[in-house]
């Protein structure tokens, strides 16, 4: 087992490290060549179902499926959003992305553009990602003033403004339509009336950039990455007690522990790994240490890869306190349109805080466990259900650090009990 | 034909008329935001359906029929 080099295979991040800066398009073109020019809509569509490329904005939806719902909605008056917002906490790989790879993003759109039938291209990026965002604004400068035979779609760049739920798409939507960027109701969905009224499509950076490569390699060369049942690589987020925290392309399927690993191993004892990122949910090491990072089998144990983060717990961090951090934080990220948000994610941060710092009310643990069971599927949009399911995973891993807070107002974790971790 | 009721959950302030008029489908949460039971409304509650819907003072409620499951694709 240890003598299998891990595969680590760069595709996305394939040429120069993220850290030489932005890939110019002339270098871009240089080292990959033109996008092949895909004339029909449905040879584009057709193409990314072969490849089973999943979303990699957090929800995990497949592209295919994604372009073929907004294609049969649109005339060739679409709108592609590539999001950028990354308003995820935990994660930075669009950023470097945006940073590195902004000509293979919109490689990646304009084919998006070319399969939903979209005459408009709109980057969406967030605005404290301040080189994210002169890197996609020079990268749209170099298209702009480049001399073309066919005429490319034009794009233009929004700032995303601050907070996690401006990048969810209806958020994203409703911000460039009318500088308001709260999620809106379902129906009617974006894929029929979205930017201006016209069937829209989001579809995150990362998504985007490997569609660029299969559009150039084919659904067959994509597929061949991959060491799990989703093929594939992807770009993930790792951070915590590990050496080397950063962002790194995996293979799908590749282990937590080669993940640990891959980022220089621990440096510490570790007791828990929050994956998927503020939206997803702590495991416990010692139950999760050899499961692949596949979003098929996270699936199955009720984990999910959502945007890819990877971030590891030291055994001596408290995580009742770490979830308390999140949770607080959660909570201030409603839009505070729906109630059940609004005030419910903030009664669950407040007990959770209280429990932290062993103040806990006798009965706080009981109506945690009541209320994290009631708000999913009650808001507008998925924050909540995020929220709640992150939480209830805590109870799950944390749960007899939970039990001593509640009933002894104690911490076993001395340092976090200091309020230094 | 089986009726469900949908909650713009945007719109509703937690007024709570509606758990009050249809106690067997909806309940309060701890802040007095509806929480629906799944699935269809029984035929013999779908009068007192409408009249939850009606007194909604945000007018977040509406009674819609159902496609029944087996005729989605």
């Amino acid at each position: 087992m240890s003598k299998a080099a891990p595969r680590n295979t760069a595709r996305v991040l394939a040429g120069p490290p993220p850290s030489a800066g932005t890939e110019s398009l002339k270098d871009h073109r240089a080292r990959l060549g033109p996008m092949p020019q895909v004339r029909h809509q449905e040879d584009a569509v057709a193409l990314l179902e072969a490849s089973g490329l999943l979303g990699r904005g957090g929800a995990g939806f497949p592209v295919g499926k994604k372009w073929r719902s907004v294609a049969g909605h649109a005339s060739g008056n679409a709108v592609v959003v590539v999001n950028g917002a990354e308003s995820e906490p935990a994660s930075s790989k669009d950023r470097t992305l945006m940073v590195a790879r902004p000509q293979l993003i919109l490689d990646g759109a304009q084919l998006a553009a070319t399969a939903v039938g979209a005459d408009e291209i709109v980057v969406y990026v967030g605005v404290e990602h301040t080189r994210a965002r002169a890197a996609m604004a020079h990268a749209i400068a170099e298209r702009a003033s480049e001399r073309s035979a066919r005429r490319p779609t034009p794009i233009h760049l929004v700032e995303a403004p601050l907070g996690y739920v401006a990048g969810e798409a209806s958020a994203a939507v409703h911000y460039i339509n009318a500088r308001d960027a709260r999620p809106t109701n379902k129906p009617p969905r974006i894929s029929e009336v979205g930017v201006r009224g016209r069937p829209t499509l989001v579809q995150n950076v990362e998504s985007l950039a490997h569609a660029a490569l299969i559009a150039r390699h084919g659904a067959e060369w994509f597929r061949s990455a991959g060491q799990g049942q989703t093929r594939g690589t992807a770009v993930i987020t790792v951070s915590g007690s590990v050496t080397r925290p950063g962002v790194r392309e995996i293979d799908l399927g590749t282990t937590i522990a080669e993940v640990a690993a891959y980022a220089g191993g621990a440096r510490e004892g570790l007791q828990a790994v929050l994956l998927g990122g503020y939206f997803g949910a702590w495991s416990d090491l010692a139950e999760t240490w050899d499961m692949p990072l596949d979003p098929v089998a996270m699936r199955a144990r009720n984990l999910s890869f959502g945007s890819g983060v990877v971030s590891f717990l030291p055994a001596d961090a408290c995580g009742v306190s770490a979830t308390a951090r999140i949770m607080a934080f959660m909570a201030g990220e409603s839009a505070k349109q729906c109630g059940p948000c609004l005030y419910g994610l903030r009664a669950i941060a407040d007990a959770t805080q209280r429990l932290a710092i062993g103040g806990g009310r006798y009965d706080d643990l009981v109506r945690l466990e009541r209320w994290s069971g009631q708000i999913a599927g009650r808001g507008a949009c998925g924050l909540p259900d995020g929220a709640v399911a992150f939480f209830q995973s805590a109870l799950r891993v944390f749960s007899a650090e939970f039990r001593l807070h509640q009933a002894a107002r104690r911490c076993s974790h001395p340092r976090a009990w200091a309020g230094v971790a | 034909m089986a009726h469900v009721i949908t909650i713009d959950r945007i719109r509703c302030d937690g007024y709570g008329m509606c758990a009050e008029l249809l106690p067997e489908m909806i309940e309060l949460d701890d802040w007095g935001y509806p929480i629906l039971r799944a699935g269809p409304i029984p035929h013999q509650l779908v009068s007192h359906a409408r009249r939850a819907v009606d007194v909604c003072p945000v007018l977040a409620l509406r009674l819609r029929t159902a496609v029944p499951a087996n005729a989605r694709s």
